[in-house]
């Protein structure tokens, strides 16, 4: 118990001391707040996207196969469906028909994919995105033209309009029956744009991957879990990058706090010089300087999350999207699911506590041996 | 190399320890050179003042080293997504030839750098610091490792590709596979559960009579009867303890423990078992102290605190042990 009370009164001194050097230390406090807050808007985007994206490519086919021709996609023969339908474990072999449109006016690209009769819209008709709808500034009811691969018009009426909690996947979405998509690309009955289909065994994945490459050497499967690998390859990629671009920004914040600790003013060498005399040891007023350390870490660190993640959550990461999120005219606008985890917090903790730390525990040392005497003479 | 945020995190933290650890060391060649408590000289002086820097950078360097053991599993199990045919950190570990190495050098960096930070806690009580050329001694030994295992997991990090295939736990510790974790799983299960039992009733039993009566034999027979423990555990651990966790006869994983499915029960049982090793392994080594006279007051009680925890750790892990065994359907 006197070793908590003895600890705490060192606490207590360490707090007064941090008040009344209030200038110097409010400038530490904001420049580490912003390291921190930086780095966690960072981590906790890379971390939110990456759920995103894995929970969307749940709903994603297991295997994807497209047809590759001179290393480009080509379209995928409709004859190809039954040589995959008789690979054993193979079911539901189903043909796709999708690809993007360039609206010359806006400058951006939609994604048109056909449904399946009787599930998609009626002929002439089509579902829009929310990033759609704004961009052709149409509603429900609207009917908006899209230019044929042959240059002749065909116009669209808007059947309905994607919610917007959807956005993620939906924003630049067109949704039409595949009559109209064939006629809007000229495009033979006999071709899909790619086929997708589903394993009974989801262990056998890679083998059928492999048979069906066997089969039709010409074709190339995509499992979704290397879908699911790359895109957190991509975003931890991108996470890193930045961290390391700022890592600069860490070295430079390190060295700053070494300056300041390293500045002792004449009245804190007094104040130190002061303590020894009355008693206190150079242990003791090491652990008072690790105080101060620990007291200004804790307040920026916590500030400094908090604010990183109500910038992520609720304000919709608006420092970094375009290098985080990649660049489009129509991207989509959409919330992510807040989610933080021990993982994150402890390695922000590394990149931003383990450095300040160090870069102080020097010059505290430096301070905690001035001799009592060399200081009084002063 | 992956850039993931916690794989730069891991390698700024292993740098800066192992400055640290530098650091502290060429301070202590010169402590171990030139430390003459009874001279009065400025060089003397300045070594004295020294110390308390050692102190506090190790302090800190140890501390930090704790928190890196941890992030560096976690971090293997969160890329194991990245390499096909990684179920979690023990498949991303084997990715490439240095993984387990650096793994069993933070391990091993965890328990010396815990029980320098004793000898260090106990040689500051002491007004005649009797134990500060063995513990810098100790520290110049230390050295080396602390670098190695940053070169090692600076290897393992640069070299991970995330082209190759490697194996899920479920191959690497089975029967079937090769090495270690194959040897352990094919243990059966009988004896090594009668082992582990008895080994933690004779290291408590020796620790509870080294408390009530402080002799060389009983200090040196419990210190070596916690390392011995310490390994035996492991072994349990592997071999049948986390079967009960998995609910499944062939899952020996000592990875997947740690994750949320299994409610993050792997952390308290691996701290319980690092922590038990440092303080059962630091009893042993602080006793040929007791002649010592400035410590002769001072030792006793941090060896029998040190004996309390040691004991009480071990008694931890084996009441979660116990608990996953009597609470779950599943049986042997």
């Amino acid at each position: 118990m006197a070793w908590i009370e003895k600890e705490r009164n060192i606490i207590d001194f360490a707090l007064s001391s941090l008040l009344r050097k209030r200038g110097k230390n409010l400038a530490l406090f904001l420049i580490y707040t912003i390291i921190v807050f930086i780095l966690s808007s960072i981590f906790f985007f890379t971390a939110s996207i990456k759920k995103e994206a894995s929970r969307v490519l749940a709903l994603s086919p297991e295997v994807t196969v497209q047809r590759i021709v001179a290393g480009r996609h080509d379209l995928m023969p409709a004859n190809y469906i039954p040589v995959i339908s008789g690979i054993p474990g193979v079911r539901e072999v189903r043909g796709r028909l999708w690809g993007y449109y360039f609206e010359p006016s806006t400058g951006a690209n939609y994604t048109v994919i056909a449904r399946e009769h009787g599930m998609g819209p009626r002929e002439g008709a089509m579902n829009v995105g929310w990033g759609v709808a704004r961009t052709l500034n149409v509603g429900k009811g609207d009917v908006a033209p899209l230019k044929a691969s042959d240059g002749s018009y065909m116009s669209f009426e808007v059947n309905r309009v994607f919610s917007s909690e959807s956005e993620i996947v939906s924003s630049d979405l067109i949704e039409i029956n595949q009559e109209d998509f064939r006629g809007l690309f000229s495009m033979n009955n006999g071709y899909w744009t790619d086929i997708t289909l589903v394993v009974r065994n989801k262990n056998e994945t890679v083998t059928v991957a492999n048979k069906i490459k066997r089969l039709l050497p010409d074709t190339r499967p995509i499992l979704r879990d290397e879908i699911l690998r790359t895109y957190d390859a991509i975003f931890d990629w991108r996470g890193g990058l930045l961290i390391f671009i700022l890592g600069g920004a860490v070295l430079a914040f390190a060295i700053l706090a070494w300056d300041k600790a390293t500045s002792l003013s004449f009245e804190e060498r007094r104040e130190i010089g002061i303590l020894k005399a009355v008693g206190w040891e150079t242990s003791e007023v090491i652990v008072m300087k690790s105080w101060e350390g620990i007291a200004v870490s804790l307040t920026s660190f916590l500030v400094g999350v908090i604010a990183g993640y109500c910038h992520v959550f609720f304000a919709s990461y608006i420092f970094f999207e375009p290098v985080l999120k990649g660049w489009s005219v129509l991207y989509p606008h959409f919330r992510l699911v807040p989610s933080i985890d021990a993982y994150q917090i402890a390695a922000l903790f590394f990149l931003t506590v383990v450095p300040y730390t160090t870069a102080t525990i020097i010059p505290s040392w430096k301070a905690a041996i001035i001799d009592p005497d060399e200081v009084m003479r002063l | 190399m992956i850039m993931h945020p916690g794989i730069i995190a891991l390698s700024l933290g292993s740098l800066v320890v192992a400055f640290l650890v530098l650091y502290g060391s060429a301070h202590g060649i010169r402590i171990v050179r030139h430390w003459d408590l009874r001279s009065g000289s400025e060089l003397q002086l300045g070594l004295e003042r020294q110390t308390y820097l050692i102190s506090t950078v190790m302090s800190y360097a140890f501390s930090f080293q704790l928190f890196s053991l941890f992030l560096f599993i976690f971090t293997a199990d969160k890329v194991s997504c990245l390499f096909v045919g990684a179920m979690c950190a023990a498949g991303t570990l084997h990715v490439n030839g240095y993984g387990y190495p650096a793994l069993s050098l933070k391990i091993i960096n965890f328990i010396f750098g815990g029980i320098w930070l004793i000898l260090n806690f106990t040689d500051n009580r002491a007004i005649d610091y009797p134990l500060i050329k063995k513990k810098y001694l100790f520290l110049l030994a230390l050295a080396p490792l602390i670098v190695a295992e940053t070169i090692f997991q600076g290897a393992y990090f640069l070299k991970l590709d995330a082209h190759v295939i490697t194996s899920c736990c479920g191959s690497l510790f089975s029967p079937e596979g090769k090495g270690v974790g194959a040897i352990l799983p094919a243990l059966p299960v009988a004896p090594v559960r009668a082992v582990f039992f008895a080994s933690i009733l004779c290291t408590s039993a020796s620790g509870i009579f080294f408390i009530r009566k402080q002799t060389a034999a009983t200090g040196y027979l419990f210190s070596f009867l916690s390392a011995v423990t310490f390994v035996v555990c492991i072994i349990a651990l592997i071999s049948f303890i986390s079967l009960y966790f998995y609910e499944l006869p062939t899952h020996h994983c000592p990875f997947c423990i740690l994750q949320g499915e299994y409610s993050y029960v792997g952390y308290p049982l691996y701290l319980s078992l690092l922590g038990a090793a440092v303080a059962g392994i630091s009893t042993g080594l602080l006793m040929p102290a007791r002649s010592t006279p400035s410590l002769k007051n001072i030792l006793p009680p941090i060896l029998r605190s040190l004996t309390l925890t040691a004991i009480s750790l071990y008694l931890i892990f084996t009441l979660i042990s116990l608990w996953a065994m009597t609470f779950t359907d599943f049986r042997l």
